[in-house]
């Protein structure tokens, strides 16, 4: 491991150590917070009792399908407006304002077409990432080379082969960036469209727990959350890392 | 004849504020089968643009194209292959799969891509860097593989703009000899667009001498190589005499490319 990699795990172990000696000393209130120990006890708990195992897999379930869809309309939407430009100059000033929109504001008219169950929270979830997906996106298509389109000509390949075959695939590591924003994106969508639109899923038990004064639900769900979401941005950093290297001038 | 051209002319039109470009023409040309045909000339007087028609990559604003009896326009024909000046290689394939991407999409079967890609691999000096991808080779190499990419399909009429120029002069030379083995080999017409004039007079049978913009033949140099050649032409007493004629051809119109017109007189 790398010294600035050791000094950041020395800055959270010293952090987490100070949590836990306050909180055990009794500076930090038991009502305020819990110790980072009672945290992951209370964690393995909630994961062996079982308790919460359909909210937890609701969430990722849903989480997924945001960045599925995202990712799926992202890209074929930005393949198709990259190749239209009078349209794209309608697009571009709307793409530049789109997150100044406070997407929960629309909650109520999304449970009003789309109904109380899990759509919703997948809607909110895709709206806040297919503009990533989009624009990362168009940022790599816009990037291929002329010399790379003449090649697809002298193959003959069609309008599809040369998406599909040049244009993506040298848009890949832009793309990969939309993915990355996706994810984040979805999980801030998909949870924070739980605490005010639903009744189950990760983000509605941590709200449920919170209005109860539950904090040892809240905590360990609280932890649960940024475990996923470490895990899977660790795992596209290091996919990402391959990615680069291949493509990267020695 | 196998690829002619009859009053070519491209104009690149007047936009956003730009003066509209006449870049070509009007040009002649006929290359029989099995030609090595090269073009030289100042920068910017055509040449590529030139390829780009023949090639059915770019329209001619006024004449005709034909290949193999049928007029070129707006798409490639196939039997053409194209290596350009830039790197065209695919960053995100290895070596072997950049060269076998022609042959996949032209439906090949698969044995036959890979024996076809191996060879390619083999001739090009490329077979411990097959599984390599671009970014881990030398400029020189990424051009081998865009090279062995466009011949392991065989094309009939081969189009080559400048496809050493990123090359050292040994490399090249040894690059020449692989092409003309190549071309005796395949049968197949070539012209070659290239700065270096001592490369043209070197590989072809004829030497096309263009203009400065907009580029025309001003003349066309017949080297008398027997097709059994080499790179050791170039110690010969006529390599000297033909490489000067045709610098004598050129540099009036280099000059004049440079906008010397004043020394050029």
């Amino acid at each position: 491991m790398s010294v600035a990699g050791l000094l950041r795990l020395a800055v959270i172990a010293i952090a987490v150590g100070a949590l836990e000696l306050l909180c055990r000393t009794g500076v930090i209130p038991s009502l305020t917070a819990i110790p980072p120990s009672a945290m992951v006890e209370g964690l393995l708990r909630i994961l062996q009792s079982g308790k919460f195992t359909a909210d937890i897999v609701t969430t990722l379930r849903n989480v997924a399908v945001a960045i599925t869809a995202a990712m799926l309309a992202g890209i074929a939407f930005a393949t198709v407006l990259q190749s239209l430009p009078a349209v794209r100059r309608i697009f571009d000033p709307l793409f530049a304002a789109y997150y100044a929109i406070p997407m929960y504001a629309f909650y109520p008219l999304l449970i009003v077409i789309l109904g109380l169950g899990d759509l919703p929270q997948i809607a909110i979830g895709f709206l806040l990432a297919v503009v990533a997906v989009i624009l990362n996106a168009l940022n790599g298509l816009d990037r291929v080379p002329p010399v790379l389109l003449k090649t697809a000509r002298v193959h003959r390949l069609g309008a599809v082969r040369t998406a599909l075959k040049v244009r993506l695939p040298f848009a890949a590591p832009y793309i990969f960036t939309g993915f990355k924003l996706a994810v984040a994106y979805s999980f801030i969508g998909v949870i924070g469209a739980e605490f005010i639109t639903s009744n189950r899923g990760i983000g509605y038990e941590i709200a449920f727990a919170y209005n109860n004064f539950d904090n040892r639900v809240m905590y360990p769900m609280i932890l649960l959350v940024l475990v996923v979401v470490i895990t899977i941005n660790m795992s596209l950093h290091h996919w990402e890392r391959r990615l680069l290297e291949r493509r990267r001038r020695s | 004849m196998h690829v002619s051209l009859r009053d070519v002319t491209r104009v690149y039109p007047a936009r956003a504020g730009q003066p509209a470009v006449h870049a070509l023409g009007p040009v002649d040309l006929g290359l029989e089968q099995g030609e090595f045909f090269a073009v030289v000339g100042p920068s910017g007087c055509g040449k590529s643009t030139l390829l780009e028609v023949m090639a059915g990559l770019a329209t001619p604003s006024a004449g005709e194209c034909v290949f193999e009896g049928k007029p070129i326009g707006g798409e490639v024909p196939d039997g053409i292959g194209v290596v350009f000046q830039e790197d065209a290689s695919f960053p995100w394939l290895s070596v072997y799969d950049n060269i076998a991407f022609g042959l996949h999409h032209a439906g090949r079967p698969g044995p036959e891509v890979s024996g076809l890609v191996e060879y390619a691999l083999t001739f090009m000096g490329l077979r411990d860097f097959a599984n390599a991808y671009p970014a881990q080779l030398s400029g020189g190499m990424r051009q081998r593989v865009c090279i062995a990419r466009t011949l392991v399909l065989k094309p009939r009429l081969i189009l080559l703009d400048e496809p050493f120029g990123a090359l050292d002069q040994q490399t090249r030379l040894l690059m020449g000899d692989e092409l003309l083995r190549l071309w005796r080999e395949t049968g197949a017409t070539i012209l070659l667009i290239t700065h270096a004039i001592d490369e043209a007079t070197m590989l072809a049978d004829r030497v096309g001498v263009m203009s400065a913009r907009p580029g025309r033949f001003l003349e066309t140099v017949a080297t008398g190589w027997p097709r059994e050649r080499d790179s050791t032409v170039v110690s010969s007493d006529s390599f000297g005499r033909l490489t000067g004629r045709i610098w004598t051809r050129l540099r009036a119109e280099s000059l004049r490319a440079l906008g010397h017109q004043q020394e050029a007189r």
